[in-house]
C-alpha cells in the first residue's frame, strides 16, 4: 500500500532536485526547467494532500499554479531570448555587467 | 455569502482599462502611444472612486476569497496613489527614452490589481494569483528597454530568482493546507487555533512561506537579487519595485502573520527578529560603499524593509499602525528621491553616479532642495515623515519589549545617515562640472516634486490625520 508519506517523500525529493538544479546549474534553460520541477514537486503535494484529506481544494490549487507556471514559461522564455542576443550564449555567468 | 461586486470594483475597473489599452495599442501610432498613459491615469482615478464606494463595510466578498475591511481599503488607496505617482514619472520617462510602447501603461495597472488583491486576499489562492500577476507584470517590465543589456540582464535575474520563491512560497502553501485541510485564512486559523500542537507539517509549511515572502520583500538573507535588479531596470520600474512591490508583498505578509498565524507569534517572531537585524545591517552597511545611486537607494530599500520587519515583529496595533504610516512615508521620500534621479540621469540614464551630483545644489535649486528633503527624510532626521515613521515602529518594538531590537535598528539607521549625507553634501560642496546636455525639469514634474517635498515634511510635522487613519485601518 502506498501512504501519503511515499508521494510526500517523492514530491520532496524533486523539489530538492530542482532547488540544487537552480543554484548549480549555469544554462539559463536548464535553471529554468529546474523551477518547473520544483512547481511540479509542488502540485504532487497538494494533489497528495487533497487525495488524503478527501478535499477538492488542493486540486483546485493545482490547476491556478499550472496556469501560472505557463504564463511564467511564457514570459520567462521571452527574457531568455532577449538576453541571448545580448550575450551570445545561454551561459548565466554571462550577465555580470552588474557588479558592487 | 454573495459575489459583492464592490468589494473588487477597483480591480475590474484597472484590469477593464488595461485589457482595453492592450487592444488599442496596436491603433494608435508610434509617437502617440504615450497618451494611452492618460487613459491608464482615468482608469485608476475610476479605481479611487470605485474604492471609496465601498468605503466603511465590513465584508467577505467574492465566496469568500476576499477581505473588505479598513486595512485593505487603506492599503488599496496607498496603492492606487503609488501607482498614480509611477504612472505618471513613466510617462515622462517614456517620452525621453523614446519608447513608445503602450502595453507599458497595461502591464503597470496588472501589476496594480495583483498588489490590491494582494493586500484584500482572505485566501491563499488569492494572496498567490495576485503575487502572481503582480511578478509577472514587473518581470516583463523590468527588461522595458530590451535593447539595453543591463535591463535585460536585470529582467532575467528577477524573474528566475522571483519563480525560485514563488516555488518555496507555493511548497508552504501546500504543507500550512496539508496541516490544517483549507486554504481560506479564516478557516486556517480555527484550525490552528483548534490543535494547539503544531505539527512539524504546519512549521515547515510556515518557514516556507516566510522564505518566500522574504524573496519578495529582499529581506536578508535573501535580498542579493535588490541591487542588480534595481540598478538595471528603468527608474520609474525601480520606484515601483522599490515601493509598490515590497509594500504588497509586505502587507499580505502582515495580514497572514496577524490573521491567519496570530497563534504561532512566538515561532514566526524567533525567524523575523534575526532577519530584521540583518536586513538593516546589511542594507545600510552595503550602502556606504556604492558609487551608483540607483544601487544606494537599492541598499537603503533593503534596511527600509528592515525598519518595517521591526514594526512587523512587534506584533501589536501601535506595530500594525506604525507600517502603514511608515509605508506611506517610504512611498513619499523614495519616489520623489527616484523621481529626482530620473530628472538628474537625462537620456538613457548615463548621470547616475554619485559624482553627477557635484554642485548640482547651486546650479539647479529646485532639485537641490528637493532631494535633499528626501534624503533627510530617508535619513530619518526629525521634521520629516521619515523620522515619525520610524518614531512609530520603533515605539511599538518598545511596547513589545524588543529592546536589543530596537537597539539595532537605532545604531543602523545612525550608520544610513551618512550615505544619505554624502550625497547633499556632494551637491552643496563638490564642484560642478560643465554638462553636456542640460538638464530640464517638465511642468509636471516640477509639481509632482513639489507635492512629494510638501507632504514629506508635513508628515513629519503634522502627522496625526494619517495616524488616525492608519489607528482605523490597524484594526483586523
Amino acid at each position: 500500500m502506498i501512504s501519503a508519506t511515499h508521494y510526500l517523500t517523492l514530491a520532496a525529493i524533486l523539489f530538492a532536485i530542482g532547488t540544487v538544479g537552480v543554484i548549480t546549474r549555469r544554462n539559463v534553460i536548464t535553471m529554468f526547467m529546474c523551477v518547473e520541477l520544483m512547481l511540479n514537486a509542488v502540485n504532487l503535494t497538494f494533489i497528495t494532500f487533497s487525495r488524503f484529506l478527501d478535499q477538492i481544494d488542493g486540486q483546485i490549487f493545482v490547476f491556478f499554479v499550472m496556469t501560472v507556471a505557463a504564463a511564467e514559461a511564457a514570459v520567462g522564455l521571452a527574457l531568455i531570448v532577449v538576453l541571448s542576443r545580448h550575450t551570445g550564449t545561454l551561459d548565466v555567468d554571462q550577465a555580470n555587467t552588474m557588479k558592487w | 455569502m454573495d459575489i459583492n461586486y464592490t468589494a473588487v470594483l477597483p480591480e475590474i475597473i484597472l484590469s477593464l482599462v488595461g485589457i482595453s489599452i492592450m487592444l488599442l495599442t496596436p491603433f494608435v501610432p508610434r509617437e502617440r502611444q504615450t497618451h494611452l498613459g492618460y487613459l491608464a491615469l482615468a482608469g485608476i482615478v475610476l479605481a479611487f472612486f470605485g474604492v471609496a464606494m465601498g468605503w466603511g463595510q465590513t465584508d467577505l466578498a467574492f465566496f469568500e476569497m476576499i477581505f473588505q475591511d479598513d486595512f485593505g481599503q487603506f492599503c488599496k488607496i496607498f496603492f492606487l496613489f503609488v501607482s498614480t505617482v509611477i504612472l505618471l514619472i513613466s510617462m515622462n520617462y517614456l517620452e525621453q527614452e523614446k519608447l513608445f510602447q503602450g502595453e507599458f501603461f497595461a502591464l503597470l495597472l496588472f501589476a496594480t490589481v495583483g498588489m490590491l488583491f494582494m493586500a484584500t486576499s482572505a485566501d491563499l489562492i488569492m494572496t498567490f494569483v495576485g503575487l502572481e500577476v503582480l511578478s509577472i507584470s514587473t518581470y516583463v517590465l523590468a527588461g522595458f528597454k530590451e535593447r539595453e543589456r543591463k535591463s535585460s540582464e536585470a529582467a532575467w535575474k528577477y524573474f528566475l530568482l522571483g519563480a525560485f520563491s514563488t516555488a518555496f512560497l507555493l511548497y508552504g502553501i501546500a504543507f500550512v493546507y496539508g496541516a490544517t485541510g483549507s486554504t481560506k485564512y479564516l478557516q486556517i486559523a480555527e484550525a490552528i487555533q483548534a490543535s494547539p500542537d503544531y505539527s512539524l507539517i504546519l512549521l515547515v509549511g510556515v518557514g516556507l512561506m516566510l522564505v518566500g515572502f522574504g524573496f519578495k520583500v529582499a529581506l536578508a538573507p535573501f535580498h542579493a537579487w535588490t541591487p542588480d535588479v534595481y540598478e538595471g531596470a528603468p527608474i520609474p520600474i525601480m520606484a515601483l519595485l522599490a515601493v509598490a512591490s515590497k509594500g504588497a508583498a509586505l502587507l499580505a505578509l502582515a495580514r497572514i502573520l496577524y490573521q491567519v498565524l496570530p497563534d504561532l507569534s512566538q515561532q514566526w517572531q524567533a525567524i523575523l527578529w534575526p532577519s530584521a537585524v540583518l536586513t538593516m545591517a546589511i542594507g545600510n552597511i552595503a550602502a556606504l560603499t556604492q558609487s551608483n545611486i540607483k544601487r544606494m537607494l537599492a541598499y537603503s530599500s533593503i534596511a527600509h524593509a528592515g525598519y518595517l520587519l521591526v514594526g512587523l515583529t512587534a506584533h501589536n496595533s501601535l506595530g500594525t499602525q506604525g507600517i502603514l504610516f511608515y509605508l506611506v512615508a517610504y512611498a513619499l521620500m523614495t519616489l520623489g528621491a527616484l523621481t529626482v534621479v530620473q530628472i538628474v540621469g537625462r537620456r538613457e540614464e548615463q548621470h547616475t553616479t554619485i559624482e553627477d551630483y557635484n554642485g548640482l545644489g547651486y546650479r539647479y535649486p529646485f532639485l537641490g532642495i528637493a532631494l535633499s528633503v528626501f534624503l533627510i527624510s530617508l535619513a530619518g532626521i526629525p521634521a520629516t515623515a521619515g523620522f515619525m515613521g520610524k518614531l512609530f515602529v520603533f515605539s511599538a518594538a518598545v511596547q513589545s519589549q524588543m529592546y536589543g531590537l530596537v537597539v539595532i535598528a537605532l545604531v543602523t539607521s545612525a550608520i544610513g545617515i551618512y550615505y544619505y549625507l554624502r550625497v547633499i553634501v556632494s551637491m552643496y560642496m563638490g564642484e560642478f562640472k560643465k554638462e553636456e546636455i542640460p538638464i530640464t525639469i517638465s511642468m509636471p514634474m516640477r509639481i509632482i516634486l513639489t507635492l512629494m517635498v510638501l507632504g514629506t515634511l508635513y508628515l513629519g510635522i503634522l502627522p496625526g490625520i494619517l495616524l488616525n487613519l492608519a489607528e482605523e485601518a490597524a484594526s483586523f
